[in-house]
């Protein structure tokens, strides 16, 4: 025991405490009972094709398709996107809608694998020293193997690999604050060594001079394990091992940032602006099986855990495994239920039904009783009593912004930096009044978000608008000149014409005609233009011709008309 | 006697000296069209569908710096009123055409396999959001449509439908929690 507290102790950086933060139970140890476990490959397999942050992917396989284990189902759409993996070999079933693990409860695209319980992988490309490889190379790689983040939002991972900025420290999240969840753990005390060496491979990857790598004081074995793997591998002069003291939320990015350096990431700016870039050890290890083993992304260990299950624990799970597949598995009482969360406590969100597939970013999966999780007792009004305010870690003044939230004034809420908000529920946490205040920062996020996006269409739409405007006055303009400049060659013309024969006062379109014809008639030799003409013109043009043609003429009308007036004895 | 001249002198000294700053001012300062009509444009919402009775949204805009109604605009609903009303620091009206608050979004969709590709439906749209030619079968661009429903009755064989767009996960929100209560008391008013 003495050594252990030494090992948790012994880390000699100063460390910077939290702004805020509070200390909800833990309840992390009914699921570190056991090692991580497996469970049987389900018969069908549900691929959201939004797995992460920003487009969806695209199917690049047809219903029917034969796939294997690891093989392209669909490719990232657009930058910041992430392909997708069979997690298993089978057969493609379909690819519809299907209810997705999203608090609105929609579903959506879907991606659905039979498994033949073959398992049999695609060709895999291994690499034997990374270090041979350009970063470049490596970072395609890890973008190729559709990892995107594994703790929170799940962000595309190379995206933050490539931001082309300096990049001084990598930290390595181990933190996991959020009550319940223990996958982070448990992969630190089973898998230290591959953390270690994805590690590495990020340090690489980003030239970083330092690598932190964060974890809470409540998890002595994963900091054992992790100490006792990096004093063996070959770079532990250039990685350390940071114990800080638990408390939520430590493990957001900002607030990890924060503690283990001192410094605050600036409002809108990203912590890459800082020389920094943060990586779970989820996403860790996922990256040295892709760049090493060339695995892709295809499973994740998620916790099991809630007062409904017999064995809660830890399990490796394939993504688009269904919730209540695992359930089962961890002996699920269905009439024990309550509320089925994915997610924790604080960040989560529950939802309905079972068959909701587990994706790349569930860490966790709470099947809670009805006591365990009671319904939130009713609002009461706010008696400003700011602890909310003592509780925030983003030093944010939740009370305004719940006034502002209320009375929907968005600027003043945007005033208030309510983007800076991490929505971790510190602050609902410890209201006496238990007034749901991260669901009023969550719903006018979203209406500032429709009313940004309105604005940008509107925009759009208003320039497209105008460039149409613009269009159909450079068509009238042209139009225009066109007839101006027909009527001033006519013009011209005539003052020829006027020029040539002062004597003759003639109407000028007549006059134009007549000279444009009888210039052709004369450029033809001989052969009539065939030029409709009015009947004015056309007794002008007569008289015009010579006695003999006169009479030529006058013999084909003459002809014409009776042949008009004949037309029916002609049939007869 | 003689002070009075010289605060005459002074005052028209004065005069004369802002006279000419004003003078200058106005010429090399001089603002080009009304300002104010641009802020009305920055807030209407640029679907151009002439619901307002006037042929587009910067129209409507000068009329309303002209002295025009504020809530002739229905894909603005009430929140562009409120908007205008601030920004003209005049009284907030209700919006003209009705309860319809929270106007739905709407956009145009041609059941292709009608079209017959009269070209109709594009001189109308204000946009240039639907993408055809004569004889050919036409569509709308979704992400530029901006719902005026203009193309609908120009299109002789009726193949054009306004369609609300459907929320999915990515447009999806959390709804604000529904509570009134201000005051503690109001709940128990509630409960009586």
């Amino acid at each position: 025991m003495n050594a252990q507290t030494n090992l948790i102790a012994s880390s000699e950086r100063k460390i910077w405490p939290l702004t805020g933060g509070v200390h909800p139970e833990e309840n992390k140890h009914q699921s570190t009972t056991r090692p991580i476990g497996s469970v049987p490959l389900p018969e069908t397999l549900v691929l959201p094709l939004s797995q992460h942050a920003g487009t969806p992917a695209e199917p690049v396989v047809a219903v029917g398709d034969k796939v294997l284990k690891g093989q392209l189902i669909a490719r990232a759409s657009g930058v910041i996107s992430a392909p997708l993996h069979a997690p298993s070999s089978g057969v493609i079933s379909a690819i519809e809608p299907r209810p997705i693990p999203h608090p609105s409860g929609f579903s959506e695209p879907c991606i659905v694998l039979s498994t033949d319980g073959a398992e049999q992988w695609c060709e895999l490309t291994t690499i034997d020293d990374y270090r041979q490889l350009p970063p470049e190379e490596l970072v395609a790689k890890v973008r190729a193997a559709g990892i995107s983040g594994m703790g929170g939002a799940g962000f595309p991972t190379a995206i933050k690999l490539s931001s082309g900025l300096s990049i001084r420290t990598l930290i390595i999240n181990g933190t996991e604050c959020e009550p319940y969840i223990t996958a982070d753990d448990m992969l630190m005390r089973e898998q230290a060594q591959t953390i270690i060496a994805g590690a590495e491979i990020l340090q690489y990857m980003l030239g970083a001079d330092e690598c932190l790598i964060g974890i809470e004081d409540n998890k002595p074995e994963a900091i054992m394990a992790m100490r006792t793997a990096l004093s063996q591998s070959a770079s532990a002069d250039k990685m350390e091992i940071v114990v800080f003291p638990t408390i939520y939320p430590s493990g957001g990015e900002k607030q990890l940032i924060q503690i283990l350096t001192g410094q605050e990431v600036p409002s809108g700016k990203l912590p890459a602006d800082l020389g920094i870039v943060m990586q779970n050890v989820g996403t860790a290890v996922a990256v040295k099986e892709a760049v090493v083993d060339g695995k892709p992304l295809i499973s994740r260990i998620t916790t099991l855990t809630g007062a409904a299950l017999q064995t809660p624990g830890n399990v490796a799970v394939l993504i688009g495994t269904p919730a209540h597949h695992l359930l089962q598995h961890a002996g699920l009482q269905d009439s024990q239920l309550g509320t089925l969360v994915f997610g924790g406590p604080m960040m989560g969100f529950s939802v309905e039904r079972l068959d909701i597939p587990v994706t790349k970013t569930a860490n966790c999966i709470i099947a809670a009783t009805r006591s365990e999780f009671p319904e939130a007792p009713d609002p009461q009004a706010c008696i400003r009593c700011g602890h909310c305010a003592q509780a925030c870690p983003a030093s944010l003044l939740p009370q305004q912004l719940y006034w502002h939230a209320k009375a929907e004034n968005y600027e003043q809420l945007l005033h208030h930096n309510l983007f800076d908000c991490i929505e971790c529920g510190a602050c609902a946490f410890v209201c006496p009044s238990a007034i749901p205040l991260v669901q009023y920062y969550r719903a006018s996020k979203g209406v500032i978000r429709t009313l940004e996006a309105k604005q940008v269409k509107s925009e759009r739409s208003k320039a497209r608008y105008e460039s149409r405007l613009a269009r159909m006055a450079q068509e009238s303009a042209e139009k225009e000149a066109k007839r101006q400049a027909n009527a001033e060659r006519a013009a011209r013309l005539k003052a020829a014409k006027a020029n040539e024969q002062p004597g003759v006062v003639e109407e000028d379109p007549i006059q134009a005609a007549i000279a444009r014809a009888k210039a052709r008639k004369a450029a033809t030799a001989g052969q009539p233009a065939r030029v409709e003409l009015s009947a004015k013109q056309k007794e002008l043009r007569f008289s015009s011709l010579s006695p003999g043609h006169r009479l030529k003429r006058l013999r084909r009308r003459s002809a014409q008309h009776r042949l008009l007036a004949m037309t029916p004895r002609l049939h007869g | 006697m003689e002070i009075v001249l010289y605060a005459v002198g002074a005052l028209l000294l004065l005069a004369v000296l802002f006279g000419a700053i004003l003078g200058f001012a106005s010429i090399h300062f001089k603002v080009e069209g009304n300002p104010i009509v641009d802020q009305i444009n920055e807030i209407l919402p640029q679907t151009q569908c002439g619901q307002c009775g006037y042929p587009g949204c910067r129209p409507y805009a000068e009329a309303i710096a002209n002295g025009d109604a504020i809530n002739k605009c229905p894909p603005g609903g009430q929140a562009t009123v409120n908007a205008l009303a601030d920004l003209l620091d005049m009284e907030p009206q209700t919006l003209d055409a009705g309860a319809d608050e929270v106007p739905v979004t709407r956009i145009a969709y041609i059941r292709e396999a009608e079209c017959i590709g009269c070209t109709k439906c594009l001189q109308a749209c204000p946009v240039d959001a639907i993408l055809g030619a004569a004889k050919q079968m036409h569509t709308v661009l979704a992400d530029e449509c901006t719902g005026c429903d203009l193309c609908v009755d120009p299109c002789p064989v009726e193949c054009i439908e306004m369609r609300p767009v459907a929320v999915t996960a990515r447009t999806w929100s959390w709804p604000l929690p529904s509570s009134d209560a201000l005051i503690a008391t109001d709940r128990r008013g509630q409960m009586l």
